[in-house]
C-alpha cells in the first residue's frame, strides 16, 4: 500500500517539476541564477514592510535595525532586512515557539553553570518583551532611538549587550543577545515559508538548494558547480511560495 | 481507577527497533506480544513525505521528532558536588519519540565494535599493563564476545541492507575495505555508496600519509534491496535530510522500512500507541515482574500483566525505568556500589575543518547520512597506545551528511560570530569546507553515573532521571592525540587552512555532539558490577530483559546502533531458544 501511494505521489507531484541533476550541472554557470532579478521579482510580490502581530511599534523599529547590523546588506546581497528576518522573529515569538514549546517549564529555579544551559523562566515571547522595554527605555532616556544611531554606534551598543553584564529588567543582556542572534540566523537561513529568508535570497547568496532532494546523478561528478534555482517545501509547479493563510507572514 | 487487562506472554516497553524485532521474533514463535509505545504510530506514507519533510527549522532547529522534552527531560550536572538542573532544550543528544524510535531520525552510520571492545579490560590489562589506567576508570568486559556477536551482527545488517565493502573476510583481508575491522562471516549485502568530494579528497590523502580509508558503512541504501523479512527498500539519493529527519525514499533502514511491516500483519502482536510506561511491577518478593503499568494520553491508567517484560527504550530511559521500578540496586558513586546507573558513557566527538580555495566546490548539501570516507587507523586499540597515558580512539572521516544552512555554516576561527565579517565569511566559505567527524570512545568511570533526581519531575509526578557526567582525562587526552592527526590528513589534502577542535571539559548540553548515550544497566558476568547478564536479563528479577545500548560497560570508537541490532538478536536467541522453554535465570548468579 505505501509503495503504491509513493509511486502515485511521484506521478502527480514530482514528475512536473523535477529534473534530473545531470541535466543541471551541465546547465549554465552561476550567473545563470540571477539574484538580482530574482530578488526584484521577490520585491514585486512582496510588500517591503510587513505586518507585525507580536512587536509593538517601538520594538519593532529596534528589532529591524540591530538585525541588519547582525546580518547586514553587502554586495553578496540582502541582509536580515531584506530577507524579512524581523517577520520571522514577530511570527515565531507570536507563536508556538514564543510561548515555550519544546521548553521544560516546572521550577524550581535557579541559576546553574553554562553548561546546564538556559535556565530563566521566562518564555521566549516574555524574554524579548522584557528586554525590548528594558532596551528602548534606555533609548528613551538618551532621546535618541537605537535606529538614528551610526552603524558603528549600533555596533557598540550590541557588543555591550552580547558581553553581558547589562541586566534588561532581570534578562541578563547575552542572554538576550543569544537568542535575538540564533533566531536571526534561523529566520535568514529558514524555509521561506516562515516569513523569512525571503524569496530564499539566503540560500541564493550560498548556493544552497533547499528542499531540493535528488543528487544521485550529480554527487559522484565531483567539484562541478550545481547551478538550480533554490526550492521551497511551500512551492506549488510556478514556482510561487504559499504562506499558511493563517500565518500572515506577509500582507 | 487502574484498569486491570487480560494477562499476555510479553509486554514491551518501546516500539523502536530493539521492541520492533523482538516483537517480529516472539509473535512469529506463537506468544502473544503486546508493545508499548508512548509516542505516536506514524509511517513514511504518509507522515514522511517531501518536501514538507525537508524543513530545517521544523526538524533541526525545533527538533520535531524528539521526546518531549516538556514533559519528560533529564537533569544534569558536572559533577555530584553541583545542583543538577533540567535540561530545558535538547541540544547535546536527541533522544527520539513515536513508533520506530530513534532510528527514524538516525544516520544509518552502521559500524561493527572490534573484538578487542567485547574484552576491553583484560586485553588493555594484557597489552599495556596493570597501572596503565587513570584510578577513575571503570571500564569492564562484556560478558560475550565478537566471535559470539559475528552471525548476530551479520543477521542485522543483512535486516538493514546496509551499504559497505567489507574489509576481512574469515581473516583474509579484501582490498578497499576496512583491515582493521574484526572478520565478518560475508560481504555486506549491498555495495557502498558512491562517494561525495569530501570523501575522495580525504582518501587520496589519507592514502599519501599510509594510512587505510574505506566506504562509511551505510544503511542509506545504495541500490534497491530486499531484505530476507520480504521487506523492499529503494536506493538513497543523496537528499542531504537524514540525521532529525525521517526518510521520504524508503531508502533508510529504520523499523518502518525493515521490519514493521512483517510485525504489523502477525494478529499475535498488538501495537499500542500513546502509552506513557509509569514502571515495572513485581510481587510481593520483588524477584518477579507482573507485568507493566501506563497511562494512555487522555490520562487513563493501565495495568497490562505479562509472564516477561522487556525494557527495549532509549538507553537513558530503560535506566529510568529500572529506577523506577525498583529493580536491583541503584550505583552510589561514593561507596561504588549498586549497578543500576553504573558506568553512564557518552562519545568524545571532535573535529577538524580544512577551509580550500574558492575553485574548490564541495556541494556540501549533497549527501547521505552516511556517505563519507574514513580511516580506523587511529580508533580503538588499533593503534599502540604505550606511554600515550590514554586508551581509545576514533575514526577520522570526512563523514559530511548535510549543507542544513542554520546549522551548517563553517567559518574560519577568529571571524565574528555576527555583522559584515561574519556573513562574507559565511559565504566564502559555505561551498568551500570539508568538515572531519573525529568519533571518539568514552571509557566509564566512578564519577560518571545516572539516578534519579530529589527534585525535578515528569508531567506524570514521577522524578526525572539525573545525569552526573564531564569528560575524563582518559577521553580528553585522546581526543587532543587523534585531533593533531586528523589535522595532519587535512594538511595533506592541500586546504588552506585547516582547523581543528578536540573535545574539551566541560561537558556541556547546550551544544548538540551525539545522541550515542551508552550504559546505565550494564552486561556482564558479576552481578556486582552489571545488571543484566550476558543474555541482557536482570540478575536480579529474571523475568526482566533490558535491551539497549543501556548495556554497553563503556562505548567504543563507533555508532553503537549496529552493535545494538547484534545484542538484540544474540538475547533473542537466548529468549527462544532457552528461557521461554525453561523461564528462569539463564546464568547462576
Amino acid at each position: 500500500m505505501d509503495k503504491f501511494s509513493r509511486r502515485k505521489f511521484v506521478a502527480t507531484i514530482g514528475a512536473a517539476t523535477v529534473a534530473p541533476a545531470s541535466a543541471l550541472l551541465k546547465a549554465a554557470p552561476a550567473e545563470a541564477v540571477a539574484p538580482q532579478q530574482m530578488a526584484q521579482r521577490g520585491s514585486a510580490t512582496l510588500p517591503a514592510k510587513p505586518l507585525y502581530l507580536f512587536f509593538n511599534l517601538a520594538e519593532a523599529a529596534f528589532i529591524e535595525s540591530a538585525c541588519e547590523r547582525l546580518i547586514p546588506a553587502d554586495e553578496s546581497g540582502p541582509g536580515a532586512l531584506g530577507a524579512g528576518v524581523p517577520n520571522y522573529l514577530d511570527k515565531q515569538l507570536g507563536g508556538a515557539w514564543g510561548s515555550g514549546e519544546r521548553l521544560y517549564r516546572s521550577g524550581p529555579w535557579q541559576s546553574g553553570s553554562p553548561s546546564q544551559g538556559y535556565q530563566l523562566p521566562f518564555t521566549p515571547a516574555e524574554l524579548f518583551h522584557v528586554a525590548l522595554r528594558a532596551v528602548n527605555r534606555n533609548f528613551e532616556s538618551q532621546g535618541a532611538a537605537f535606529g538614528t544611531l551610526s552603524a558603528e554606534a549600533q555596533d557598540a551598543y550590541l557588543k555591550t549587550l552580547e558581553a553581558g553584564g547589562v541586566d534588561l529588567d532581570g534578562v541578563p543582556s547575552a542572554v538576550f543577545f543569544d537568542m535575538l542572534l540564533r533566531m536571526s540566523i534561523e529566520g535568514f537561513f529558514s524555509d521561506p515559508v516562515y516569513g523569512g529568508n525571503r524569496d530564499m535570497v539566503a540560500w541564493r547568496m550560498i548556493g544552497f538548494p533547499g528542499a531540493y532532494a535528488d543528487y544521485y546523478e550529480a554527487i559522484d561528478r565531483h567539484g562541478e558547480k550545481f547551478a538550480r534555482e533554490p526550492m521551497s517545501i511551500g512551492e506549488d509547479a510556478l514556482r510561487h511560495v504559499h504562506i499558511d493563510p493563517n500565518i500572515p507572514a506577509s500582507l | 481507577m487502574v484498569q486491570r487487562l487480560k494477562e499476555v506472554d510479553v509486554v514491551i516497553v518501546g516500539v523502536g527497533m530493539v521492541g520492533s524485532i523482538v516483537a517480529k521474533e516472539l509473535a512469529a514463535a506463537g506468544y502473544k506480544v503486546v508493545g508499548l509505545e508512548r509516542g505516536e504510530a506514524r509511517f513514511t506514507v504518509p507522515e514522511f513525505q517531501s518536501p514538507a519533510v525537508h524543513d530545517e527549522l521544523r526538524f533541526d532547529i525545533r527538533k520535531a521528532l524528539m521526546q518531549d522534552n516538556t514533559r519528560e527531560p533529564v537533569t544534569f550536572r558536572n559533577a555530584s558536588s553541583e545542583t543538577a538542573l533540567p535540561v530545558r532544550r535538547w541540544e547535546s543528544f536527541l533522544p527520539g519519540t513515536g513508533l520506530g524510535g530513534s532510528m527514524v531520525h538516525w544516520n544509518g552510520q552502521t559500524y561493527r565494535f572490534q573484538a578487542n571492545d567485547f574484552e576491553l579490560a583484560t586485553r588493555t590489562k594484557e597489552r599495556y599493563g596493570k597501572n596503565f589506567l587513570d584510578k577513575d576508570v571503570t571500564i569492564q568486559d562484556w560478558g560475550v564476545t565478537y566471535a559470539e556477536l559475528e552471525p548476530h551482527y551479520d543477521r542485522f545488517e543483512y535486516l538493514l541492507g546496509t551499504s559497505g565493502k567489507a574489509g576481512n573476510i574469515k581473516g583474509e583481508i579484501q582490498p578497499g575495505g576496512d583491515p582493521h575491522e574484526s572478520p565478518r562471516s560475508r560481504e555486506y549485502p549491498t555495495p557502498p555508496q558512491k562517494e561525495h568530494f569530501q570523501g575522495a579528497l580525504f582518501r587520496k590523502a589519507a592514502t599519501s600519509l599510509g594510512y587505510h580509508p574505506f566506504p562509511q558503512p551505510s544503511s542509506n541504501l545504495s541500490q534497491p534491496y530486499t531484505n530476507p523479512e520480504g521487506v523492499k527498500l529503494n536506493a538513497c539519493v543523496f537528499c542531504g535530510f537524514c540525521e532529525r529527519y525521517a526518510c521520504e525514499h524508503y531508502a533508510k533502514s529504520t523499523p518502518q522500512t525493515v521490519i514493521l511491516p512483517v510485525l504489523l500483519a502477525n494478529s499475535n502482536f498488538e501495537l499500542r500507541t500513546g502509552c506513557q510506561v509509569q514502571r515495572i511491577n513485581l510481587d510481593s518478593s520483588k524477584k518477579k515482574a507482573t507485568g507493566v503499568t501506563y497511562i494512555d494520553t487522555a490520562g487513563r491508567e493501565f495495568e497490562q500483566p505479562a509472564s516477561l517484560v522487556i525494557t527495549a527504550s532509549f538507553a537513558l530511559n530503560n535506566v529510568r525505568m529500572l529506577l523506577l521500578s525498583g529493580i536491583d540496586k541503584p550505583y552510589n558513586p561514593q561507596s561504588g556500589t549498586g549497578v543500576v546507573g553504573r558506568n553512564y558513557a557518552y562519545q568524545t566527538m571532535s573535529s577538524v575543518a580544512a577551509f580550500f580555495d574558492q575553485d574548490v566546490i564541495i556541494n556540501p548539501f549533497m549527501a547521505s547520512g552516511a556517505s563519507g570516507t574514513l580511516i580506523n587507523d587511529f580508533a580503538g586499540d588499533n593503534f599502540d597506545h604505550s606511554g600515550l597515558g590514554f586508551i581509545g580512539g576514533a575514526f577520522i572521516g570526512a563523514v559530511n551528511t548535510n549543507g542544513r544552512p542554520i546549522q551548517y555554516h563553517p567559518v574560519p576561527p577568529g571571524t565574528p560570530a555576527w555583522g559584515q565579517g561574519w556573513k562574507e565569511a559565511v559565504v566564502k566559505h559555505y561551498n568551500h569546507t570539508v568538515m572531519f567527524s573525529l568519533h571518539g570512545s568514552s571509557v566509564s568511570t566512578r564519577q560518571n553515573y545516572l539516578d534519579l533526581d530529589p527534585t525535578y519531575r515528569d508531567a506524570w509526578g514521577q522524578p526525572l532521571l539525573r545525569m552526573t557526567f564531564d569528560f575524563p582525562q582518559n577521553d580528553l587526552k585522546m581526543a587532543a592525540y587523534v585531533t593533531a592527526k586528523g589535522v595532519e590528513i587535512g594538511k595533506a589534502m592541500g586546504a588552506k587552512l585547516v582547523a581543528g577542535a578536540p573535545r574539551k571539559a566541560p561537558y556541556t548540553t547546550t551544544v548538540y555532539q551525539t545522541t550515542h548515550n551508552t550504559g546505565g544497566t550494564v552486561m556482564g558476568n558479576d552481578p556486582r558490577t552489571s545488571v543484566v547478564n550476558r543474555y541482557l536479563q536482570s540478575w536480579d528479577v529474571p523475568n526482566v530483559f533490558v535491551i539497549g545500548a543501556s548495556a554497553y560497560p563503556q562505548n567504543a570508537s563507533w555508532n553503537p546502533t549496529d552493535t545494538l541490532g547484534a545484542l538484540t538478536y544474540w538475547a533473542i536467541d537466548a529468549l527462544k531458544n532457552r528461557y521461554l522453554k525453561n523461564p528462569g535465570r539463564l546464568v547462576s548468579a
